[in-house]
């Protein structure tokens, strides 16, 4: 009742009081989500990352399959407001490379240019590209003038910039934890609810498919299911075909949130009202046992997409999962692979702390809902 | 002994679907073992005639309807006989050898830290809740829920590399590699087994962490705690005691989920670090379709899950006799 205390005003307390007893569930669970500080950023942090990844094409600099050929390997550029003469510059800018050959290892070298300067200017329009594959749009957020070039997080090895392919790569990467979960949703809720509803042999059967599925190590059998996905199958076919290894094991902790639910309520007076007023099986459950459990629902889905991502990322980090020229963030570490490499150019990990914030994220928002859903707190 | 029997019949179960499951994964790509096997025989130089390919496939039973393959497969591997993998050309059963048991002994390092890890450390965050370290803790355990293994992994060698200059890849350094067992060779596996159990044990532990300071916490609040305090127990005591041995039952008992994603997580943290386990060996089969392989090799995995799940089960049930209780009376 911490939040009545505060207004010493009668009348504002009662119509607070109203409004606690007039609230939905929702309203009750929203209030509480809001209380709790480490889920509003995860929250505010997801909104964020998704809302990048939409306009993905917008926020990134460039084209992800550009080449730089000139550029290969190159460190994340600095932005920097003071310059070399340590004069001021309102308008944040980069310097260019100054790149020259290692005379025993022929690996490039780069060095600040301090005479090349780019100023990074804000809704830029540059080359042409298509928003979403469908509309022909220029602009970018970032940008600087030709011929300058803008590395904010340097370049991989074919030269091509990190930053724009991050960006898209969330894309990719976030998605499939959202299909794969709504995945999981429909085969955990179908399953889980004839397990929970009709009970007896079935509901045997279905447990010990889960515990089975449940007691095997997880990775192992996706990669051995990951490598038998033909090499020649087109990226969507490779993108679908790896969702649905996912959400394998994904359904199995859904299935049985919703089984333990409906159990418990199977029983109440109120299902029993509405079998003997001859409603369908199916009715009872949507109209009468969903609403009851929905919200336990949202905390597993929350929690089951980042299993989804690391999922992902480890497959296509490994050349199991996505390939190239898809872009995701398994697929940008797959470079990692080899530790000379990451030695060499510690930026390649930088797709790996996008995963860690947006698994971070995840958990904080799904920690923050399991509060919020539980009534007794 | 009829709760043994119980699970050991169950586990026979949970066996059978495992092989089946392998099998069917051997069987997915497109092709079989015989068609890679002349494939590659060609592709070396050598002719392979019709008689030869017909004999061929009788000697792998290939001509055979699909659960007789199936049959066959198993009894050979009760046999000893895992079939021979395509990429070595050699038996799979010499492949393996060393590596099980480096894997057992990686795994059950990790299980061992996992759980020292979180108990100890939720006992600390439970009986200091909200201080500074209980926080610090909490969000340490976030973090390394959130951090792929095969990241942590890299950025640890990476770390290494660039601050001592050693490399922590591989589970021997290369003087030991080769050589046969000794002593020496031991004590070299000791000093390289820490940062791959570490890097194993990590999400694990971030997990149990709070699974322990829950369960502790709820059973700080109970009566008798507050009794012997009143009596004048001393703290130390009064803690280890009772309270911890009783929360650390929950705690225990998540080993039916632990393990498979110690084994699972392990696997790629094996792959990055290099070590001479089964998880690069799977990966590699997996690269070249080594099927036969692959699919032992996913086999020997899901085993070595499901009899430590068993072994934990039946250490869990000596240790709790709550759990004796109910399963025998059920």
């Amino acid at each position: 009742m911490s939040w009545f205390g505060k207004k010493p005003d009668a009348e504002a307390e009662q119509s607070a009081q109203e409004r606690y007893y007039f609230a939905t569930q929702w309203q009750l669970m929203w209030r509480k989500l809001r209380r709790h500080k480490l889920a509003m950023l995860g929250l505010v942090l997801l909104a964020g990352i998704y809302f990048v990844a939409i306009f993905a094409e917008f926020f990134s600099t460039m084209d992800v399959q550009k080449r730089h050929t000139g550029f290969v390997y190159s460190p994340p550029q600095r932005v920097r407001f003071v310059d070399a003469e340590a004069r001021f510059h309102l308008r944040p800018f980069v310097y260019g490379w100054r790149t020259s050959r290692h005379p025993y290892t022929f690996e490039l070298c780069y060095e600040e240019d301090t005479s090349k300067r780019f100023p990074i200017k804000f809704f830029t329009s540059g080359e042409e590209y298509k928003f979403w594959g469908l509309i022909p749009c220029r602009w970018r957020l970032l940008g600087v003038d030709e011929p300058g070039y803008l590395f904010i997080f340097g370049t991989d090895k074919l030269g091509r910039d990190m930053y724009s392919r991050v960006l898209t790569a969330a894309r990719v990467s976030l998605s499939i934890g959202l299909v794969g979960v709504a995945l999981s949703f429909i085969l955990g809720c179908v399953l889980g609810g004839i397990s929970g509803y009709y009970g007896g042999r079935i509901d045997t059967l279905i447990q010990r498919i889960i515990e089975f599925l449940l007691s095997i190590p997880t990775l192992p059998l996706w990669m051995a299911l990951a490598a038998a996905v033909p090499k020649e199958w087109p990226p969507l076919k490779v993108y679908m075909a790896i969702t649905v290894l996912l959400s394998i094991v994904g359904w199995c902790g859904l299935a049985r949130v919703v089984r333990g639910k409906l159990i418990s309520m199977r029983e109440e007076d109120f299902v029993l009202a509405a079998r003997v007023s001859g409603a369908p099986d199916g009715r009872i459950i949507r109209r009468h046992l969903l609403p009851g459990f929905l919200s336990y629902l949202i905390v597993s889905l929350t929690l089951a997409i980042p299993a989804m991502i690391l999922g992902e990322t480890a497959l296509s980090f490994l050349g199991l999962g996505l390939r190239p020229p898809v872009v995701s963030w398994g697929v940008l570490l797959s470079t990692a692979q080899d530790v000379k490499v990451v030695v060499l150019y510690p930026w390649v990990l930088l797709p790996g702390a996008f995963v860690v914030v947006t698994v971070l994220a995840f958990n904080f928002l799904g920690d923050g809902l399991r509060d919020a859903a539980d009534p007794y707190r | 002994m009829r709760y043994v029997l119980k699970r050991l019949a169950y586990m026979a179960m949970l066996l059978v679907f495992v092989s089946m499951t392998s099998f069917i994964i051997i069987q997915l790509p497109p092709g079989d073992y015989l068609t890679l096997y002349i494939r590659q025989l060609e592709a070396s130089g050598q002719r392979v005639d019709q008689s030869e390919i017909e004999s061929l496939k009788r000697q792998y039973g290939l001509d055979k309807p699909i659960y007789a393959q199936y049959g066959k497969w198993v009894s050979g591997m009760v046999r000893g006989d895992f079939g021979r993998s395509l990429q070595w050309n050699r038996p799979v059963s010499e492949l393996i050898g060393e590596r099980l048991l480096l894997t057992i002994v990686m795994n059950l390092g990790a299980v061992l830290f996992t759980y020292l890890i979180a108990i100890a450390i939720g006992t600390y965050s439970a009986t200091r809740q909200y201080s500074l370290g209980d926080y610090f803790f909490t969000l340490l355990g976030f973090i390394g829920l959130a951090v792929p293994g095969f990241l942590f992994a890299l950025v640890l060698m990476v770390f290494f590399q660039n601050t001592f200059g050693m490399s922590v890849g591989g589970l021997f350094s290369p003087a030991y590699v080769e050589a046969p067992w000794s002593w020496g060779k031991f004590v070299d596996l000791l000093k390289h087994l820490p940062i791959p159990v570490i890097i194993m044990g990590t999400a694990g532990a971030a997990g149990l962490i709070r699974v322990m300071r829950g369960s502790l916490l709820d059973e700080l609040s109970k009566q008798y705690v507050v009794t012997a305090r009143t009596k004048g127990v001393g703290e130390m005591k009064l803690l280890f005691k009772y309270p911890v041995r009783v929360a650390i039952n929950p705690v225990l008992s998540t080993i039916g989920w632990v393990l498979p994603g110690l084994i699972s997580g392990g696997a790629i943290v094996a792959i990055v670090l290099n070590l001479p386990t089964i998880g690069p060996l799977l990966y590699r089969a997996l690269l070249s379709q080594d099927m036969y392989l692959a699919g032992t090799l996913l086999l020997l995995l899901c085993v070595l899950t499901l009899v430590g799940t068993f072994i934990s089960d039946l250490l869990l049930c000596w240790l709790d006799p709550r759990i004796r209780m109910e399963e025998g009376g059920a």
